[in-house]
């Protein structure tokens, strides 16, 4: 790693996906450029490094631009092969880490959408879905200290958007699916995170958050009626 | 290494056709088991209790769930064969990246295109053409996405071609038309033993559908 690597990333401070792919630099320690992106006045720089789906998050290494933050996660990894290693050796041990990250992005996260963006039956119909699938999440990690087991890795990271951003965007709801009562071993991983300087410091900042959050929530509301 | 080897499967799925190619690319005996999906066995819900979905890989009694993790699960076991993944990480990150773009859109619009009438399926055609033609984009002039042997991309989307017949019959087009470099790739692939035996014919995924039609009351 010479002075002549550059890592840029293009993100958006509420997003946990740009949120995750910042986390893995700074643990493993490396510097980077971070360029925030209005995602209503997308940049052309951003749909240069993203036309497919322009969107963020975007890692560019060298000029080359990785899209989509499951694979930056990955290619992070593979290229900065320091401590700490996000993934294991094990094929095995990979494949249910590459599923716990996937059933996050495309169970969790999904659904959490959903219990945002509707109301009424609907709603409640997506909060039960959304509650079953974070039980599934806290059986996975009873009894362990990180999702990987001995040290963050791959899943934790993924799982990040539990920390913070997960109780800002159901206090701005108004709702209460996640709580230390419904979900002690979450709770339990969440104070073990916060112990790690960089996960930390990646917190967002709450009132800022709340605000975003509900600025969003009202944004819809009005455009669907 | 080989161990004990089965395959949860349903034989029109395209998901369950890619760890079918991947085994067969690598040569590796397994034990194919067929599940009726209206009265999954014991051993798929034990085996993937999350999703109750197929394909499961259950290699030495341990399941793998997920088409795309299964087939980097083989390739990293069976790392000496026919090897799918590229072994430089940017290359790896660009082959993932296109089997995610293939995840988040051909089954789901190609389900439109089978499913709906109208506008919406109007609209499903447009958008499929589009996804194809970005593929045949990425594909450029190589023989195959993975350079001059099958990779990742190849085996995660020419599954679908065995359904291209059934998306072409409902929506009423012709896909060589519109995409024919995606469609001599294809003719490629399935000059491939690998291939051509995971892949079921076009005709009976047809009548396949026709029959989930008759049962979804679908038009």
């Amino acid at each position: 790693m010479g002075d002549d690597e550059e890592v840029k990333v293009f993100g958006m401070w509420a997003s946990p996906y740009s949120r995750r792919v910042e986390l893995a630099l700074k643990l493993k320690g490396i510097p980077y450029e971070y360029i925030e992106e209005d995602l209503s006045n997308k940049s052309a720089l951003l749909i240069k490094h993203n036309p497919v789906h322009q969107k963020i998050p975007v890692l560019v290494h060298n000029g080359k631009s990785i899209p989509e933050s499951l694979v930056i996660l990955e290619y992070i990894d593979e290229t900065w092969r320091n401590n700490p290693i996000l993934l294991s050796q094990d094929p095995y041990d990979r494949a249910m880490a590459r599923f716990w990250a996937k059933f996050i992005d495309e169970k969790i996260l999904s659904t959490t959408r959903k219990v945002s963006f509707t109301t009424g039956k609907e709603q409640e119909h997506a909060i039960e879905e959304v509650t079953e699938q974070l039980k599934l999440l806290e059986n996975e990690v009873k009894g362990k200290a990180y999702f990987g087991g001995e040290g963050i890795g791959y899943v934790d990271i993924v799982a990040n958007f539990l920390v913070f951003w997960f109780g800002n965007l159901q206090e701005a709801l108004g709702i209460n699916i996640f709580s230390q009562h419904k979900f002690p071993f979450i709770f339990e991983w969440i104070q073990k995170q916060l112990k790690i300087d960089m996960v930390d410091e990646s917190r967002i900042p709450k009132d800022k958050h709340l605000t975003y959050i509900r600025t969003r929530l009202a944004a819809f509301k009005s455009a669907s009626k | 290494m080989a161990g004990e080897l089965v395959l949860l499967d349903f034989w029109p799925s395209p998901f369950g056709m890619r760890s079918r190619i991947a085994l067969a690319e690598k040569g590796i005996p397994y034990e194919y088991r067929e599940e009726d999906l209206r009265n999954k066995s014991d051993l798929l819900l034990q085996m993937n209790p999350v999703h109750k979905k197929i394909p499961v890989l259950i290699h030495n009694g341990k399941p793998v769930c997920e088409s795309v993790i299964q087939v980097q699960y083989i390739d990293e076991v069976w790392h000496d064969k026919a090897p799918l993944i590229p072994s430089d990480p940017y290359q790896r990150a660009v082959a993932r990246f296109w089997v995610d773009f293939i995840d988040k859109k051909i089954y789901e619009l190609g389900s439109k295109i089978w499913k709906t009438k109208g506008e919406e399926q109007a609209n499903a055609k447009k958008e499929f053409i589009e996804c194809l033609k970005l593929l045949e984009g990425e594909l450029g002039d190589k023989t195959y996405f993975g350079g001059e042997s099958l990779g990742y991309v190849d085996v995660a989307l020419v599954p679908f071609y065995s359904w291209f017949y059934a998306y072409e019959k409902c929506g009423d087009f012709s896909i060589e038309a519109e995409c024919p470099k995606m469609i001599a790739w294809v003719k490629r692939c399935m000059q491939k033993e690998s291939v051509a035996k995971s892949l079921p014919d076009q005709e009976k995924v047809y009548e396949f559908i026709l029959q989930l039609k008759k049962v979804f009351g679908i038009e």
